[in-house]
């Protein structure tokens, strides 16, 4: 099982993800053992068996829809990199 | 040497010692081995304000919690209010909680300290903590060999004594594995049985916090104060908490136990092989009943493992993006840039290989092929459990091929790396509880550990086994002359 670097590069831009020209090569060569891992599954016959997405007994865990305040918002701009006027800032999108 | 979580709160609440000199002698162990990497930051000033505030409950005659003064570690994928928690990324350098995670939060309702965050691979991706941008961890048996990962702090910090409670989080082996390369407790609940509230997701359908521990006795008084209900947590289960202190000394006289015939084939080390075998025998000898069992799926799992924890892990991971939290590239000039850059200059090689990884088995093409032939194997792997559980109660098990290995001896090789998870990741897979308890000793010295594995929800069974086996066969623990 070989990925090609131009799949490389369409993976790490679906990824939103800048890789330098070693990190591609490396992950080029890597992913090649990784994928023939992963091959293992096609020996297993699965055609009657549905899929689990959640292991977990619970379903539809539901809620009233009620607002709550968060104590001191001006908490979780303070994390943003940049803010301004109580908004999260980044560059302009629409030239 | 440090005592354990349980005869600290007995002493802190009878007056026997305060939570402060408990406080004193356990930073004082913590800042002289620096050299393990096991913290990644010490919360000195909050942790002594946290003693002296039960201190001083205790003063005015309060009754005090159920942990007392004991001195915990956090990963530092869980927040704690006010201080910086950062999953181990350059990407969350800087990073201020603005909440507790709901386990903290149980800490501290039980009157525990909270002394700081343990050193992790990355995002809690990796199987040696060497995946961290504050550098390695290491193991406090040998220093050259990892402490395991990814709560490889967490575990090296109990091992060495520097604090007698720890937690950390297990997605396909983390807690586990670290405890066994470590020798110490470690128990990863069953899925649903603790709150994620305030962990950093890694892989929602699979992350589980659980603690890690010298005594069997300490992991059960953890989880019991961990575990329950949480409405900021919808896949936490309502289903009530047992003690799980009341049946610990119950022994295990009819248990059944079941040997996997998967877990001891090629590939294990002959000396964890003979570990594993004689502690069974220590079971059967105490009246357990043992038997052999087959999970014929177990082979499909860590193939499995590798496309569902990735491709979950893409998704979770989208939210760093650079605009609400974390790294910003001060480079980037358009949005697209900000993303790109911020993630690219972030995250670290394991992080970037997973969330590819992750982005490529879901990608238009290869979706049918890879997630969802994946999830269907899982669901053979869970029932594979479950016919198993309707024979016996508990599985025993190695916890890792081999005990600790070399720093740096799979790091260059991301497959060698994951099959280190091999034996942890089938139970995961289908949400069991499971633990590690330590069994012996290799030749060379290192910790070998056993792992116990019930049907989901059964903690007790599992406390009740491992607390049968540390007391018919009690493991050394690091050798005095060795501790801080």
């Amino acid at each position: 099982m070989a990925i090609s670097a131009a799949e490389v590069r369409r993976v790490a831009r679906l990824a939103r993800l800048r890789l330098s020209d070693e990190e591609a090569a490396l992950y080029e060569r890597q992913f090649g053992g990784i994928l023939e891992l992963m091959a293992e599954l096609s020996g297993l016959d699965t055609a009657e068996t549905p899929a689990t997405a959640s292991v977990s007994a619970l379903s539809n865990v539901m809620r009233e829809d009620a607002a709550r305040p968060f104590p001191e918002p001006e908490r979780l701009l303070a994390l943003a990199p940049q803010s301004e006027g109580g908004c999260y800032k980044v560059p302009r999108v629409i030239a | 040497m440090t005592p354990c979580a349980a005869a600290v709160a007995r002493d802190v609440r009878s007056g026997r010692a305060s939570a402060e000199s408990v406080l004193r002698a356990v930073l004082r162990k913590a800042r002289a081995r620096k050299d393990l990497g096991a913290f990644v930051r010490l919360l000195e000033d909050q942790a002594l304000a946290q003693a002296r505030a039960v201190d001083a409950k205790r003063g005015r005659g309060e009754t005090l919690g159920r942990l007392a003064g004991v001195p915990v570690a956090v990963k530092d994928n869980m927040l704690v209010r006010g201080v910086e928690t950062t999953a181990g990324s350059r990407l969350l350098q800087g990073h201020v909680a603005s909440y507790d995670a709901a386990a903290v939060e149980r800490l501290l309702a039980e009157d525990a300290v909270i002394i700081g965050h343990t050193n992790m691979d990355e995002f809690a991706m990796g199987s040696s903590t060497e995946n961290s941008a504050f550098g390695p961890a290491r193991n406090p048996w040998a220093p050259a060999r990892v402490p395991g990962g990814s709560s490889g702090g967490s575990a090296a910090a109990v091992a060495a004594g520097l604090c007698p409670l720890a937690l950390g989080s297990d997605t396909g082996g983390s807690i586990r594995q670290p405890a066994a390369f470590c020798g110490v407790v470690g128990l990863k609940p069953s899925y649903g049985r603790v709150s994620r509230r305030g962990l950093i997701a890694f892989a929602s359908s699979l992350d589980q916090i659980g603690p890690l521990a010298r005594t069997v006795e300490d992991a059960a008084l953890a989880l019991s104060v961990i575990a329950g209900a949480d409405p900021g947590d919808s896949t936490c289960s309502a289903m009530p908490v047992p003690d799980y202190l009341q049946d610990l000394g119950t022994g295990v006289k009819g248990l059944r136990v079941g040997l996997p015939r998967e877990y001891l084939a090629a590939g294990l080390d002959p000396e964890v092989e003979a570990a594993v075998r004689a502690a069974v025998e220590a079971l059967r000898v105490l009246g357990a009943e043992v038997r052999e069992v087959s999970l014929p799926h177990t082979r499909y799992a860590v193939s499995s493992y590798y496309i569902l924890a990735p491709a979950e892990a893409s998704s979770n991971l989208a939210r760093f993006d650079g605009v609400r939290y974390g790294r910003r590239s001060p480079a980037a000039r358009s949005l697209a840039e900000l993303y790109e850059l911020s993630r690219g200059e972030g995250f670290g090689p394991e992080v970037k290989r997973r969330v590819m990884l992750g982005t490529y088995v879901l990608s238009a093409g290869y979706y049918d092929a890879y997630y969802a032939k994946a999830q269907r194997a899982r669901t053979l792997i869970k029932a594979d459990f479950a016919a198993a559980f309707q024979g016996v109660d508990v599985l025993a098990a190695p916890v890792a091929p081999t005990a600790a290995f070399a720093l740096g001896e799979k790091s260059a090789d991301p497959v060698a790396m994951y099959l280190s998870d091999v034996y942890t990741i089938p139970s995961s897979m289908a949400g069991n509880a499971s633990l590690s308890v330590p069994c012996g000793l290799t030749k060379g010295g290192l910790p070998i550990g056993l792992q116990l594995i019930a049907d989901s929800f059964c903690e007790g069974t599992l406390l009740r086994a491992a607390a049968a086996l540390e007391a018919a066969v009690p493991f050394p623990g690091l050798p005095e002359a060795d501790r801080a």
